[in-house]
């Protein structure tokens, strides 16, 4: 996928200026309870296991499954490449993020197939994060 | 049933605009006209409402609607949120509100040009955060990757759905093929006399690749709805027979999300609709085989299976070879959405599928079903059961 598509930007609040910052820096950020050690996405303040307040902004493995995927054709958007797959990753940390799944022919798609992450760039000097399928190691 | 626990209020006026793609006039006209026809329906006047409900995303004002319409004041007033999931949720708070005593009369609304104004459908094309108070928080996390609609939101859920219980597309045509067929009979619905093949349903693009086809998806309609509710006392007085509200309910499940449902156990469970069936059976005592018709909220086809499995019509996973089998046609075992729903008739936001729920149970509707004593109303996030007195 190209960098160059000015993908609009992610719009950070106070609760996910980590993760974007994050990406920004190309290191994909985990939310972890800083008590109970839950992981949770998208980030909130309080745990919602045993709410406590402290957390922890944890690097993750990057390694995930497909969850689910989708590719929506209508209407095509401007700021986006025709054939933009979006997923539904899950990740060996156990929790699900959105998010699109690259450098894939779709008859090659399978439910479940191991991927791994990489960011691109956005607009306004943001970043996001993406998946593709696990290279061999 | 536990007549004890369950609500003494009733639906006495139902009112509502013609159904279009353009309506020529403001929200707030639509808003009025649509109010003034349930009071009319009802016997009451704007003096006698004291109460009013409805969406966060209703872009009308309730000061706009009180001056426009010389309510002398409202005692009551309140805003629910989750867009058209929450549709049952002004019911719910108009019962509370009369029940507990804070307001005698109770109207609820909705009035939108969504086809004409704004594109319900179309995508956000601006990374605006939302709209506070609506659950929309979703999407920061969903435009930037091009997840930008309704149809894209909804599918993701809907294709993990589709992988572990074998259904496709295809499937989901029965549904929409059922709720066109509804439609064709019902002068109020924009798809009056135009029913589709499952032919058809295939031939039409698609909206969300392998998911969504533009006949899966709900239409953009201009139009407003609006309903009267007062207590049963007050009710046997005025002009139509009583529509009793059994119990209407709200639910924002552990983990759950509007629209876009990623995160709790298991993604195939509706869990919003779980927890409102078990609310709503719980309270009134009745079950699945006491439901003579489902209103079931229809954004996209597949949503039929969710509403079927999450009020107990079917088991999980079983809702595509129940609706093929027929169970949801107007002379199978639960017909749904006999107006043609929002797929239909039309598009606003859950309100008219509450209206049509009324004229079952009243026994005037252009589909009407045999022998209705009780009609379940389920949107997802809200819910409610309403019923002969």
């Amino acid at each position: 996928m190209s960098e160059t598509i000015a993908r609009p930007a992610p719009r950070p609040t106070r609760n996910s200026a980590f993760f974007w910052e994050g990406c920004r820096q190309g290191v994909l950020l985990g939310q972890r309870c800083g008590e109970c050690g839950v992981f949770r996405h998208p980030p909130r303040p309080m745990c919602p296991e045993c709410q406590s307040l402290e957390r922890q902004e944890v690097e993750l493995s990057g390694r995930a499954t497909l969850y689910s995927w989708a590719k929506p054709v209508h209407p095509q958007l401007p700021m986006f490449e025709a054939g933009t797959l979006v997923a539904l990753v899950e990740l060996e940390e156990g929790i699900r993020m959105l998010s699109n799944l690259c450098e894939i022919e779709e008859s090659a798609i399978e439910i479940g197939m191991p991927l791994e992450v990489f960011f691109v760039e956005t607009a306004d000097d943001g970043a996001v994060h993406q998946f593709r399928p696990l290279r061999d190691r | 049933m536990a007549r004890d626990r369950v609500s003494n209020t009733a639906i006495v006026g139902i009112g509502q605009t013609e159904f279009s793609k353009d309506s020529g006039r403001s929200e707030l006209q639509l808003a009025c006209e649509a109010i003034k026809a349930a009071l009319d329906d009802a016997g009451l006047e704007p003096a006698d409402v004291d109460g009013m409900s409805t969406f966060t995303i209703d872009n009308n004002d309730d000061v706009d609607i009180v001056r426009s319409m010389g309510i002398d004041n409202l005692r009551f007033s309140s805003r629910v949120g989750h867009g058209g999931g929450g549709s049952a949720g002004p019911l719910a708070h108009a019962m509370a509100a009369i029940d507990g005593g804070l307001a005698d009369v109770v109207v609820g609304y909705r009035a939108m040009n969504e086809r004409s104004e704004y594109r319900f459908g179309q995508s956000q094309m601006e990374n605006t955060g939302g709209s506070p108070g609506a659950g929309t928080g979703f999407i920061e996390w969903s435009l930037p990757f091009g997840s930008a609609t309704a149809a894209a939101w909804t599918s993701v859920q809907a294709q993990r759905y589709m992988h572990r219980y074998g259904v496709t597309n295809e499937d989901f045509g029965h549904v929409s093929v059922q709720l066109r067929k509804n439609a064709s009979t019902n002068p109020n619905a924009w798809f009056y006399q135009k029913p589709i093949t499952l032919a058809d349903h295939q031939a039409s693009r698609w909206i969300v690749e392998p998911v969504f086809r533009l006949l899966d998806c709900t239409q953009e309609s201009d139009g407003a709805v609006a309903f009267v509710v007062t207590s049963l006392e007050r009710a046997r007085d005025l002009r139509q027979s009583p529509v009793r509200i059994l119990h209407a309910t709200q639910a924002i499940p552990r983990n759950f999300e509007t629209v876009t449902s990623y995160y709790h156990d298991d993604v195939c469970s509706f869990d919003a609709g779980v927890a409102c069936a078990s609310e709503l059976y719980g309270r009134t005592g009745l079950g699945p085989r006491d439901i003579q018709v489902g209103m079931l909220y229809d954004h996209f086809s597949i949503a039929i299976y969710w509403h079927l499995e999450a009020n107990g019509f079917c088991k999980q996973g079983e809702g595509a070879d129940f609706v093929k089998d027929g169970h949801i046609a107007l002379d199978g075992s639960i017909p749904v959405s006999p107006n043609g729903g929002h797929i239909g008739e039309a598009y606003i936001h859950g309100m008219n599928n509450i209206a049509e729920a009324v004229r079952q149970v009243r026994g005037t509707a252009a589909n009407q079903v045999a022998d209705v004593e009780h009609v379940l109303v389920s949107a997802g996030m809200s819910g409610a059961i309403l019923g002969r007195v």
